[in-house]
């Protein structure tokens, strides 16, 4: 089965990139822009028939590997 | 004195690394990433590069490889463990030290010198050097120190930080912050001062004609102590 991760910057951690990528924006007109954050997205397929097993273990890959959580969340979709 | 260098796949100052070594008497030998033993060692170097392609986060797939375990093991039973540049990252990643290192603040990848203050001696890596202020090379993307404010406490009430960013004078303020760092930190020890994480170069530094010399009294210090 195939589980889905976001990782995503703590709040007022520094991004950098989100934020040269929300000041491009605001030069290509589109200046109601106000802040970008950007992110990663994982897509898991995972040999587990149970969810909750196989969302168990990518809970603890998020914890272990996928995000660093001294500035990084995780949500498992 | 016996000293390993780790080798992961994209690491490039692994060289530099051995060559300085062997320049003030260690008896190097390089340690392939994929073995799962390193040889008997005095200290072990994770050295600078792009461990993996960076892929993930810089360091994190060095931090779960197979020779990562090997060097946790030697670093909690308190043996001398080195990460330059990359291989600070490396060590964050793997929880040896705290924080992470992230992005540089203005996006560029900086390539210069710099100033660093020394600002703890009371350990093997800097103990019997005189000066106060080095002058070393940096070159990275993701020199960011950054933790959280009670862990940037503890590692301030523990004497954790080694070497922040200065100028010439020794004053590390904002002014002289090359990459964003909190504190400036350039630097940090874990709390029994076994293992050091820096950002800063000195394996560049031992050339009087090319470089300077002030890398030199880094492993200078180092034989030394060991």
């Amino acid at each position: 089965m195939k589980i889905k991760v976001i990782v995503t910057l703590k709040n007022g951690v520094l991004d950098p990139q989100g934020k040269a990528i929300q000041q491009t924006l605001n030069g290509m007109t589109f200046d109601n822009v106000s802040e970008v954050r950007q992110g990663k997205y994982f897509d898991i397929e995972i040999n587990e028939n149970d969810e909750q097993k196989a969302k168990s273990q990518v809970e603890d890959m998020c914890k272990k590997l996928l995000a660093n959580l001294v500035i990084e969340d995780y949500k498992i979709l | 004195m016996k000293s390993s260098v780790i080798i992961f796949p994209g690491s490039n100052c692994d060289r530099d690394m051995d060559v300085a070594l062997k320049k003030f008497g260690f008896e190097n030998q390089m340690v392939w990433h994929n073995d799962a033993e390193i040889p008997k060692s005095d200290l072990i170097i994770l050295p600078g590069g792009f461990s993996y392609g960076d892929y993930l986060r810089c360091g994190s797939i060095a931090g779960k490889s197979k020779i990562i375990k090997s060097v946790i093991k030697f670093a909690n039973s308190g043996g001398l463990v080195l990460g330059i540049c990359n291989g600070f990252q490396i060590l964050t990643e793997t929880g040896l030290l705290p924080g992470i290192l992230q992005q540089n603040k203005y996006l560029n990848f900086i390539c210069k010198n710099v100033f660093v203050k020394i600002k703890n001696k009371e350990n093997k890596y800097f103990k019997k050097i005189k000066k106060e202020v080095l002058e070393l090379h940096i070159a990275h993307n993701e020199g960011n120190y950054f933790c959280s404010s009670d862990e940037l406490k503890s590692i301030e009430d523990n004497g954790q930080i080694a070497v922040t960013y200065c100028d010439q004078a020794g004053n590390d303020d904002e002014k002289n912050n090359p990459n964003g760092a909190l504190k400036n930190i350039a630097g940090i020890f874990n709390k029994d001062k076994n293992i050091l994480g820096m950002m800063p170069h000195p394996e560049r530094m031992i050339d009087p004609f090319l470089s300077g010399e002030d890398g030199s009294l880094f492993f200078e210090n180092l034989i030394e102590s060991l």
